[in-house]
């Protein structure tokens, strides 16, 4: 167990380190100089003497390595630069917006658990029954209606039988007020969440299928236990196990993606700060954000990871 | 002529007519197949331009007119005709995700199966790159891409190929480990053939279905992809259609005209549900140890 730990550990370092190259590399590899980049049409106000002192400034009169290895460096000391139009560091930038998403993801999971599960086990317990068919039709639908569409759709529904807009006004933080916050977030959450649930449900379906076929649910049966204590206690246990490799890896994506559904429903949350950043080139930002996001799904795999072995006393590590 | 195990080449060769049979039996992949080519025939119409009105063309006098005879699907706030460019928007889509999908299938199957067989040093180098691409949440790393080379079809393309070539590199991978000890592999090795020709005969038509499967259902994720960079302003650009784009541009007018965004939204969700209905069909039907329960 403890060389796979360090295994893992070792492989997660190599991966983060291949992306932070990648990620330093690609945003040199925007078209034209990145003064020009950042300060768009003002760079032309810039004399050559202040335009090298910028450089000099940036760093980026020095060899691309070692302006990798300075950047990494402060990378490192939580240092990701600075966000010239916000005037502030990059850090603190997204630390501010993480909050938002990381309630909004948990509140994703939230949902897509209470309906994807029980609607799950219905399904394998009543399997080629008119409830499954519709356990069955739910998850593909979920797993084909995009979320931006879903979110559109939301806010649509709700604007035009309900006359009422999430998110109207500005973001109520949940510490400062958590039912305007919940409310404010519900929506959001239930277009993350649509798709994640339909995957659980999927998973949960298929797992339990397979479990109740075992022969230790048969012995649990032939014992004389009730129904419900095999179905909870033996079967439903063992097929949670796959589930929760899933919620894992669909939580650090929830964490990186919220993308769309920040921008569609305006919640200030890293994803709506990554979009601005993009289209106001700031590339400061985005290498920031981009390391932030990786680092975090790369921290819950590892987690995930580790869980599974826990979980699953099967799994050996040490071969 | 090296002679196959019968297990492995029963599935995997099926005569096409006969497979295509077998997946239309079964009510949702035939729907699945249904959706597919009623998208497939209308983006082929809509790519050579033999739309109802031109994609273009603008009617001031009908402007956010309701569906009806002349327009089937309304028209939008410039009077342009909202079917004549969903039909175009699907040829926009069909065009980013079958092109971006066949370049990340072969890029990623070459990879996988380089990796695979050979094992080793380049297994490793090769396999950790593709975590590497794999870490990365799928629109972060298609919206670095776009933010790189700007938006447009083709840094799309190049967006959904970066982002899926790791997944064909690993769905490939994994078979190619397991058959390159199958004992006719060996057999093959024994009487001599080179190693590109045990690919190609031997491995390679014993992991089609695999790759068919993952095709397919690559296919309704780049078109999610697609929709989705459109949707943010960094896809197809206007006055180009995009069903994405078409849903982002008419959401604030979609209280006074709903069909703005109907069916778009419409077209997108039938599509990916064809894809998704046909990809689990194929997996039925090629391959029945993966069959989903």
């Amino acid at each position: 167990m403890r060389q796979h730990l360090i295994r893992r550990l070792l492989a997660s370092m190599i991966t983060l380190l291949g992306i932070s190259v990648m990620v330093f590399g690609a945003i040199r590899l925007v078209p034209g100089d990145q003064i020009t980049a950042q300060l768009g049409t003002e760079a032309g106000m810039l004399s050559d003497e202040q335009r090298a002192s910028l450089e000099r400034y940036y760093g980026l009169d020095r060899p691309p390595v070692e302006q990798y290895f300075t950047w990494a460096t402060n990378a490192l000391q939580g240092n990701f630069g600075f966000s010239i139009r916000q005037g502030r560091e990059v850090l603190p930038l997204i630390l501010e917006r993480f909050p938002v998403t990381l309630e909004l993801a948990i509140l994703s999971v939230l949902i897509a658990l209470l309906i994807g599960i029980p609607v799950g086990i219905i399904a394998a317990l009543r399997r080629n029954t008119w409830i499954d068919f519709f356990g069955r039709v739910f998850s593909m639908l979920g797993l084909s209606v995009p979320n931006f569409l879903l979110g559109t759709l939301i806010i649509y529904i709700l604007s035009v039988y309900f006359g009422i807009l999430p998110n109207s006004g500005n973001y109520v933080d949940f510490f400062e007020d958590p039912n305007t916050n919940l409310q404010q977030l519900i929506f959001p959450a239930i277009t993350m969440g649509f798709s994640f649930a339909a995957s659980i449900m999927r998973m949960t379906r298929s797992a339990m299928l397979e479990v109740l076929n075992e022969s230790y649910v048969r012995t649990a049966r032939s014992k004389g236990l009730p129904e419900r204590t095999v179905i909870l206690r033996h079967a439903l246990r063992n097929a949670l196990i796959p589930v929760v490799t899933l919620i894992g890896i669909e939580f650090g994506y929830l964490l990186g993606g919220a993308f769309i559904t920040e921008q569609i429903f305006a919640l200030p949350g890293i994803g709506r700060l990554a979009i601005n950043a993009i289209t106001q080139r700031e590339y400061a930002l985005v290498q920031g954000i981009a390391m932030f996001i990786v680092f975090n799904f790369i921290v819950i795999n590892f987690i995930v990871d580790m869980i599974y072995g826990l979980l699953d006393p099967r799994v050996t590590y040490d071969t | 002529m090296i002679h196959k195990p019968k297990q492995i080449e029963s599935d995997s060769r099926q005569s096409p007519p006969f497979f295509i049979i077998r997946l239309l039996r079964d009510p949702s992949s035939a729907i699945g197949f249904l959706l597919v080519l009623a998208f497939t025939c209308s983006s082929l119409l809509g790519l050579i331009e033999v739309t109802p009105y031109p994609v273009l063309e603008q009617h001031p006098i009908d402007r956010l007119k309701a569906p009806s005879s002349e327009y089937w699907f309304g028209t939008d706030q410039f009077g342009r005709d909202i079917f004549s460019r969903v039909m175009k928007g699907g040829a926009n889509s069909l065009q980013v995700a079958v092109t971006s999908v066949f370049i990340s299938s072969f890029l990623g199957t070459v990879i996988g199966i380089l990796a695979g067989y050979t094992g080793g040093l380049l297994d490793t180098v090769l396999m950790r790159l593709m975590d590497i691409l794999f870490a990365f949440p799928s629109l972060l790393l298609a919206l670095l891409i776009v933010t790189i080379i700007g938006a447009g079809l083709s840094s799309t393309v190049l967006a959904i190929t970066v982002v899926y070539t790791p997944i064909f590199a690993r769905v490939a991978r994994g078979p190619v480990l397991g058959l390159k000890n199958a004992e006719f592999v060996t057999a093959a090795r024994c009487l001599g053939a080179q190693n590109w020709r045990i690919i190609l005969h031997h491995i390679f038509p014993n992991m089609r279905t695999v790759l068919i499967v993952q095709f397919t259902l690559a296919l309704s994720w780049a078109l999610i992809t697609e929709a989705g960079l459109s949707f943010l302003g960094l896809g197809t650009q206007p006055p180009n259609p995009s069903w994405g784009l078409m849903l982002s541009e008419n959401r604030g007018l979609a209280e006074i005209a709903p069909w703005l965004i109907l069916f778009p939204g419409l077209a997108i969700m039938l599509t990916v549900l064809g894809f998704n209905l046909l990809g689990d069909g194929l997996r039925d039907v090629l391959d029945p140890y993966l069959k989903a329960e």
